[in-house]
């Protein structure tokens, strides 16, 4: 990144975050970090003792992408300190760091810059304290793995020693400050492992599922099985009988809109796990279900499909599409649907709380310590300054850790209880009981020129939003869910029109990995591949002339409503020469133009771009005679722009792949009676080892542009190009997911 | 009253003797790094040897393991082939299913010290990683093995 660039993006968060991302010189207040107490602390991410140990605070949670390990790495690597001397230490919610809310693919794209002032304005000051003591200019001494070494004299002093000299001097104008080229670099991009690989290869790392407070009790919750059913009578002496049991708890149900409240239901308050849980089956609890007791996703799904034949509001438009229809050689039209998807992380939402003299500590597995904060404020009834919300390790996140009613319910208990309580939902609870990914219908409708081109497309996108999160009323889509390769869909198109139809809501809807990029890249790319079909055209080919020549795309003459991340468009600009090249490289690689037609083998391709990302995929299908299907191999290419720890940027990738699978081939969650159908790994299906691709392979292109996303922008391709694939191997287009559902042979 | 071996330590247990092995560990020994993940034997989260077999300790009561020896992650201490493979290939995400798998995959080398990718398939199928690292987990264990990737 240049360093103009650098101070793009400062001047750019600095808008953002005013409320300060970067606090130079804050003061420790109640609740310091070590960082904050080192004899040097020059920012609050980062703090120097005098022992030489470095602080560096990761504020953002660490649920597999290695965050909490890059971000400290960037810093460590501009102050160049030894990462053998470096502690990193996981920040409590505080807004002070600025957002916390590690969600959205953007704790590379939004701190990188932050760390690296944090790392020069540290080693900057550690220069200047050492060209003091030695009275020689500052520019002659050079930060040296945890030193500050000047090479005429030949003097050396270590971090330590110039520490508390260094806190005495004025914390350097961020203009002023240089940072380390490129090349120079120790820790970035040099596959450092993760701060926590060893403990959690013993074993030792602690998950909110392993959180403890002294004296605790642990609690298991039943709440009520349709969305907004109210609890009616409940008899809890059986309940109370079992050995182990100390209470039996009543948490009230929410008030809609729901936000991040807890559902509210009855609690059963053991010594142990297993006494709640036994406990918790002896319960006899009636529910008075309210009007969510019809919903049947089945029905619905058929509704969502039906509001997408009419006409809905216009959310893009560009030219006129009726007058391309009507002009056009040739129609193809095509309704695509997609389930509700639970998040099923490994480790169930866990957290524990201690409510005490109007305050509550909590260690959990969040997403988002802040929201924690307001969320347990809320439900309390107290200042969010009186939340002390200390973050675990998350047996995984995919957005569903985000929403903290887990953490509410363990204060609220509390509080209730005088004791520290441990909530920890079972798997039926976490099926059952999620913020799903919304289900979608959709319907395209492309008219083509002669040569199977096409000249007018629309694309009518119908789900329940995850704005009913924050009002319970909404019927449309937010900015977000339309902006996720929906309506900047960068298709060279002369007519072109996007409608959202309306659909009320029955559930929590909520974001998973990848958000609505996932049901639109799934019709959008599979409807693509239907043309190309139709035309008689390579697909590969075939998308890149709908995609058209290398161009950054203005956004508003092609009636794109903006939206893209809230970035701006000079920063990460719709930028399709780099959609081409990763659509180049994946063919190249993956061998497209000679790939083997054997029996029962498909490949499919879909190119993707989101969270600023782009991305190519080729998928190598083979269907055997009972219809089985496996993945020999999957290819994806990345740009993602700048990256910054080369193998955990390629791991998402790696996890993304079968992230795609579980979605393409088999996870679904249905409601009947408004109750959802699935319980358990059972019946809510996520793709194993021998289902997974048996070899992923990923392109990663050397870019010097801005880091965007790596998170979440591999799986929305990935779901189209399975059902490509599977087009190829059978002649079956499957248009509903999950594929399982469909009989292939 | 239940007595068990637990990591080459003797243990007696007076509680129910129906309560699952994982709750034991975890809640009674406070030896968290067998994980709760489905509480069904669906997930393998909570993988363990009894008596050098991969069981679930999920579905392994208290009377099932009496007079039996019961190994867990924190028994391989470090130094088993695969924890230094799995460092290697730095394959955990989040992390919390990898005890489960590190187990699974031992006892797998106890019986098939050369697996093949069936093997493999066969052995490792009943543990769920959400992140997706399976890719890595069969490159670690063929590392392991000494078997060619």
């Amino acid at each position: 990144m240049s360093t103009m660039k650098v101070m793009e993006r400062r001047a750019f968060l600095k808008y953002t975050f005013s409320a300060g991302a970067l606090i130079l010189g804050t003061h420790v207040e109640a609740w310091a970090s070590d960082a904050d107490n080192a004899a040097f602390h020059p920012d609050v991410f980062v703090g120097i003792q005098p022992t030489g140990e470095v602080i560096i605070v990761a504020h953002r949670s660490e649920m597999g992408t290695g965050s909490k390990s890059t971000l400290p790495m960037v810093v460590a690597d501009e102050l160049d300190a030894d990462w053998k001397k470096v502690r990193v230490e996981q920040a409590i919610g505080d807004e002070k760091y600025g957002s916390q809310n590690t969600d959205g693919s953007c704790s590379i794209r939004d701190f990188v810059a932050i760390m690296k002032i944090a790392g020069a304005t540290a080693r900057t000051m550690l220069e200047t304290a050492a060209a003091q003591k030695w009275n020689v200019p500052a520019s002659e001494c050079k930060a040296q793995l945890g030193f500050i070494v000047h090479a005429k004299s030949g003097k050396k002093a270590g971090f330590g020693e110039l520490a508390a000299a260094a806190a005495k001097l004025p914390v350097p104008d961020k203009a002023t400050l240089k940072f380390k080229p490129e090349s120079e670099y120790r820790y970035i991009n040099k596959n450092v492992p993760m701060v926590d690989q060893q403990d959690i290869i013993e074993g030792k790392g602690v998950f909110g599922m392993d959180a403890k407070m002294p004296g605790m009790l642990v609690a298991s919750i039943e709440h009520s099985p349709v969305y907004g059913g109210k609890l009616g009578s409940f008899d809890a002496a059986e309940a109370k009988k079992v050995a182990g049991v100390r209470d039996v708890i009543v948490l009230d149900a929410f008030k809609p809109p729901h936000n991040f409240q807890p559902l509210g239901g009855v609690a059963v308050l053991a010594d142990h796990t297993w006494a709640a849980l036994q406990g918790r089956k002896k319960l006899k609890v009636e529910w008075d279900l309210g009007p969510n007791a019809s919903y049947d996703s089945d029905r619905y799904s058929e509704s969502l499909l039906a509001t997408a034949k009419k006409p809905g509001k216009v959310v893009r438009n560009h030219g006129d599409v009726e007058a391309g229809f009507a002009s056009a050689a040739k129609i193809h039209e095509a309704s695509y649907s997609t389930p509700l998807l639970s998040h099923a992380p490994m480790e169930t939402p866990a957290a524990v709380a201690e409510f005490k003299d109007g305050k509550v500590v909590c260690h959990a597995a969040t997403q988002n310590p802040q929201a924690v904060q307001e969320t347990v404020a809320g439900a309390l009834g107290i200042d969010k300054k009186n939340v002390i919300c200390h973050v675990t390790l998350l047996g995984g996140g995919f957005g569903r850790k985000s929403k903290p009613d887990y953490v509410a319910e363990a204060a609220l208990l509390s509080k209730k209880v005088g004791k520290p309580v441990k909530v920890v939902w079972s798997r039926e609870d976490d099926i059952r009981n999620d913020f799903y990914h919304s289900t979608a219908g959709m319907y395209m409708k492309a008219g083509l020129d002669a040569s199977g081109k096409p000249t007018s497309w629309l694309h009518r996108s119908v789900f329940p939003s995850i704005g009913t999160t924050f009002d319970d009323k909404a019927e449309y889509g937010m900015d977000l869910e339309m902006g996720m390769g929906w309506n900047d869909l960068p298709f060279d198109i002369p007519n072109h029109r996007a409608e959202n139809g309306p659909a009320k809501n029955h559930i929590r809807i909520g974001w998973l990995r990848a958000v609505a990029n996932i049901y639109h890249a799934f019709a959008i790319h599979s409807f693509t591949d239907e043309l190309a079909h139709l035309a008689g055209k390579d697909p590969i080919e075939y998308t890149l002339g709908l995609i058209g020549p290398g161009r950054k795309i203005e956004m508003t003459p092609v009636g794109m409503p903006y939206w893209n991340h809230n970035q701006k468009q000079s920063d990460f600009p719709v930028d399709t020469a780099r959609l081409r090249n990763v659509i180049d490289l994946v063919a190249n690689k993956s061998g497209w133009a000679n790939r083997k037609t054997e029996k029962g083998h498909g490949w499919g391709f879909a190119a993707h771009r989101s969270f600023l990302t782009y991305v190519a995929v080729v998928t190598e299908v083979k269907v055997d005679g009972a219809g089985r299907v496996t993945i020999p191999n999957m290819h994806i290419a990345v740009d993602a722009g700048q990256t910054y720890n080369h193998d955990r940027v390629l791991a998402q990738f790696e996890g993304a792949s079968v992230f795609g699978t579980s979605i393409a081939m088999m996870s679904e969650i249905s409601v009947k009676d408004g109750k959802v159908q699935q319980s358990n790994f059972h019946n809510y299906r996520v793709a194993r080892l021998p289902e997974a691709p048996m070899k992923t392979h990923i392109h990663l292109v050397p870019s010097k542009e801005l880091a965007a996303g790596v998170g979440e922008p591999g799986v929305p391709p990935v779901p189209p190009s399975i059902a490509n694939a599977i087009f190829a191997a059978t002649g079956k287009r499957v248009r509903d997911l999950p594929l399982r559902n469909t009989k292939l042979v | 009253m239940v007595q068990l071996k637990v990591n080459g330590v003797t243990r007696k247990f007076e509680g129910d003797p129906e309560m699952p092995l994982l709750w034991y560990l975890r809640d009674s020994l406070e030896m968290t790094g067998t994980k709760y993940g489905c509480g069904m034997g669906l997930c393998g989260a909570c993988t363990v040897h009894v008596d050098g077999k991969a069981v679930r300790s999920c579905q392994t009561t208290m009377a099932n393991a009496a007079g039996k020896s019961v190994v867990t992650i924190e028994g391989l201490k470090g130094q088993h082939p695969l924890q230094k493979a799995w460092m290697a290939a730095s394959v955990p995400q989040c992390g919390y299913c990898q005890s489960g798998q590190i187990m699974q995959a031992a006892a797998l080398l106890k019986e098939k010290s050369k697996p093949t990718d069936k093997d493999i398939d066969e052995a490792m199928q009943g543990n769920i990683c959400r992140c997706g690292t399976y890719g890595r987990i069969r490159t670690a264990i063929k590392t392991a093995a000494g078997v060619k990737a």
